[in-house]
């Protein structure tokens, strides 16, 4: 019994001492370390207008729907991109609710992109990405939509392809992971580019 | 497109790995001894004597299998309770800027469970349930604690194993604050800095909120004034348009909890998506250290084994075995997400594209199906892409890794000693198959010692089995499943695999904690993790008081040598077929069956 309150105690004063080490010092000296170092990226990578005002992050996907603009990947965060709720739809590969979720969004692909109904599309323009954040998509499925943009846009479709090209990003080192089409940056390009850049050939 | 990446990418792994081994290793050595000399000791050793002159530790008294096993049962459930009346009252503690509620009692007792035994399943999604205070002083704290104390388990049955006719194991109070002080804090802080580089957030503000580019009007289903959807006269759904202008972008100390969640095999996400989201995993690269990190210091253990028991080949034959299941399991999962969904394909989905439901496009199938394996071999649990959506195959992998007891690798500290009851046991059904008395390393094992080993295999499955069957035949447990058919089946054998494995991923579309209250989930789920966490150490800390108080025995020409190929062959034929054998019949139900309807087409 003596051992046991021995223990207690100790135990009572090592989850204090502890605590304020691993929970008080530990993250406050990374966030100071990381407010010095990274400060842009510490506060979450954010893409402000002229004025200030937060339109985003450059991690973060956001919703598109517009034919004007590239569009992102299904999303299960929320009513979609729902920063506050992020997540994915969880559906197995035997639901039914999946095969009919994309069996959709592969026909609303094709008729949004001008595409004929036998056109094999990109798995990513069809499925939802795990965080339902996905700041990215395949560069095919950015190619099968150059079209589109382009001609909502009164662009020639080599200016989209450029920026389509300049916002893909790599893989890691050339080797880890897959590359990937910044879609939120690619559209704020797109709206920043001239307005009268492409009328001169059409 | 670049067909060899994967394989680049995989053999980078691998020499990581191989890379940190030893000198991790090495290091281990000195934390894990009292009187061990560090780089850091000119900064640290003042704050660890300051530690134990408040805590009225003697960190140099020795403590027999019984003592350790009281510290360790005491601090547990005092830092359990703890964290159970932060989340309950987090409502009334500072740091909570979005003002969120305490948390019911059966979700705040799931969660302190889940926490103290380095678990981390989580019945709640993070960015709208914990505030700041709750992340970092609930739930990170036992980020560090249950580390550390499951590495000074560890280093306690290998005392044991090289001890010679004595009864103590070290000390729980020295292995608890020295492995924190001088690996954990170190390790994470540096990791830590690194993340941000990458882009992982650590900020103290309040959530940002962002204009968005192009503003949305989304259908959503109309709720009743009573919070159930409304129907119409024909019984069908009403929807309303709702417009979206702005999006919530998370903030708070998230790279100080990935860095940690990683290397102390915890898990557990700052944000519900975890390492899926691009807060706690931006780049493919950042995705690469993760996985590294999640399997350094397991791995490092093994080396800390062989040197301890003066035979580094054991250790390192250890390590193989791992190493094989390892490799196993990540090509079947790799292979089985680029075959990607049959059914999906035929609507005409791009079959060279694979399973992209629940990843992200940043990773690509062999990153998602990498860390899937990596994540439950070791008691992780973190996930980079929603495993519920993974094909039958690629689910089957994780859902085996648990059921194996995380001993691939495994979780820190845990994933030894639970190897090292194989080792026992491949080493006893040797002894047997010869016709000797089993010995390990010189130890003679006897009946008392293959009881133990029994004790734990046999309630580690029980466990496993009994809440699931439990669960599958329950209203509670048919009400929480997001999936019918075998895979409905395959959540509930998942969440009790992860729970007792001490793992924390999910299927997760499963609802542990339903809005209506039902505390089934939570609760079985809690029993599950402290069943498979304390009845695993208890027994344990019992074999290495037992192997330690006997003689060392000389090798002779009949001993079995506990290293080369034989012996690898050996343990792994028997984590391989104690799984199978307890599991098969399950698996069979859940992914097994699922696989075969797939193929033709069966939906639910």
């Amino acid at each position: 019994m003596k051992s046991l309150l021995l223990e207690l105690r100790s135990s009572l004063l090592a989850v204090l001492t502890l605590g304020l080490v691993v929970c008080g010092a530990y993250p406050v000296a990374v966030w100071g370390a990381a407010q010095l170092l990274f400060k842009e990226k510490a506060d979450g990578s954010l893409i402000r207008d002229p004025d200030g005002t937060v339109r985003g992050s450059a991690l973060l996907g956001q919703p598109f729907s517009g034919p004007s603009y590239f569009h992102p990947r299904p999303s299960a965060a929320g009513t979609g991109y729902d920063g506050a709720y992020s997540g994915g739809t969880n559906l197995g590969p035997t639901s039914k609710k999946l095969a009919d979720a994309v069996e959709m969004a592969a026909k609303a692909y094709r008729a949004e992109n001008g595409l004929p109904e036998t056109e094999i599309v990109p798995a990513d323009a069809v499925t939802s990405s795990g965080s339902g954040l996905d700041p990215h998509i395949s560069p095919s499925n950015a190619e099968l939509q150059v079209h589109r943009v382009a001609q909502a846009r009164s662009l020639p479709a080599d200016t989209v392809r450029v920026l389509v090209a300049k916002y893909t990003e790599p893989r890691s080192l050339n080797v880890f992971g897959e590359p990937g089409v910044n879609v939120l940056l690619l559209n704020r390009a797109l709206d920043a580019l001239p307005k009268d850049s492409g009328t001169n050939r059409r | 497109m670049n067909p060899s990446s994967p394989w680049l990418e995989l053999a980078a792994f691998v020499a990581a790995l191989l890379l940190i081994t030893k000198p991790l290793g090495n290091y281990l050595l000195a934390v894990l001894d009292p009187n061990g000399r560090t780089f850091l000791d000119p900064v640290v050793k003042p704050l660890e004597r300051l530690t134990f002159r408040l805590c009225g530790i003697d960190a140099q008294r020795q403590q027999d299998w019984k003592r350790y096993s009281l510290s360790l049962l005491t601090f547990s459930a005092v830092s359990m309770l703890f964290t159970y009346f932060v989340l309950r009252y987090q409502d009334r503690l500072p740091l909570n800027p979005q003002g969120f509620a305490g948390l019911s009692p059966a979700l705040a007792f799931n969660t302190a469970a889940s926490f103290t035994t380095n678990t981390n399943w989580q019945n709640y999604a993070g960015e709208a349930t914990m505030s700041y205070f709750s992340q970092m002083v609930a739930l990170a704290f036992h980020n560090f604690a249950s580390a550390a104390a499951g590495i000074g388990v560890a280093a306690a049955l290998v005392r044991g194993i090289a001890g010679h006719s004595t009864k103590s194991l070290g000390s729980f109070w020295s292995d608890l604050v020295r492995v924190t002080y001088y690996l954990l804090v170190p390790l994470s802080f540096v990791f830590a800095l690194v993340l941000v580089s990458q882009g992982i957030v650590q900020s103290f503000g309040p959530y940002e909120t962002a204009r968005l580019v192009e503003p949305q009007s989304v259908r959503i289903q109309k709720i009743g004034a009573d919070g159930v959807p409304a129907v119409d006269t024909f019984g069908h759904a009403v929807f309303t348009e709702q417009r979206v202008a702005t999006q919530t972008i998370v903030q708070g100390p998230i790279a100080s909890q990935v860095a940690i969640k990683m290397l102390g095999t915890n898990g557990g996400g700052y944000v519900n998506a975890n390492a899926a989201h691009p807060f706690e995993n931006p780049t493919p690269l950042s995705n690469f250290l993760q996985m590294l990190s999640i399997f350094a210091i397991p791995s490092a253990l093994t080396y800390y084994l062989g040197r301890t028991v003066k035979s580094p080949r054991h250790g390192w034959a250890v390590w193989t075995a791992m190493f094989v299941l390892f490799l196993a399991g990540a090509l079947v999962a790799w292979k089985a997400e680029a075959a990607g969904n049959p059914v999906h394909q035929r609507l005409g989905v791009s079959v060279a594209d694979g399973n992209m439901e629940g990843k992200e496009v940043r990773f690509g199938i062999f990153e998602s199906a990498l860390f899937a394996t990596v994540t439950t071999d070791a008691s992780c649990g973190a996930v980079n892409a929603m495993h519920d959506s993974l094909t039958p195959l690629g689910g089957l992998v994780p859902l085996f890794n648990m059921q194996t007891g995380e001993v691939i690798f495994g979780g820190v500290g845990a994933g030894l000693y639970g190897m090292l009851i194989f080792v026992v046991l491949a080493v006893f059904i040797a002894g047997l198959m010869v016709g000797r008395t089993p010995e390990y390393l010189g130890k003679k094992i006897e009946a008392y010692d293959v009881k133990l080993v029994m004790l734990v295999l046999i309630v580690l499955s029980t466990a496993v089995l009994g809440f699931t069957a439990w669960g599958a035949v329950s209203e509670w447990g048919r009400a929480g499943l997001n999936n019918s058919g075998p895979h409905g089946f395959s959540e509930v054998l998942y969440a009790f695999s992860s729970g007792v494995g001490n793992n924390g991923s999910a299927f997760a579309g499963l609802t542990g904690n339903p809005s209506n209250g039902d505390w089934h989930y939570n609760v079985t789920g809690g029993l599950a993790m402290l069943i498979g966490r304390f009845l695993m150490i208890v027994p344990i800390l019992a074999l290495a008081g037992s192997l330690g108080a006997k003689k060392r025995l000389p090798a002779s020409a009949g001993t079995f040598r506990t290293e080369g190929i034989t012996f690898v062959v050996l343990l792994v034929g028997t984590v391989v077929l104690v799984g199978a054998l307890t599991f098969l019949p399950a698996l069979a139900m859940g992914p097994v069956l699922e696989h075969f309807l797939l193929q033709t087409g069966q939906l639910f």
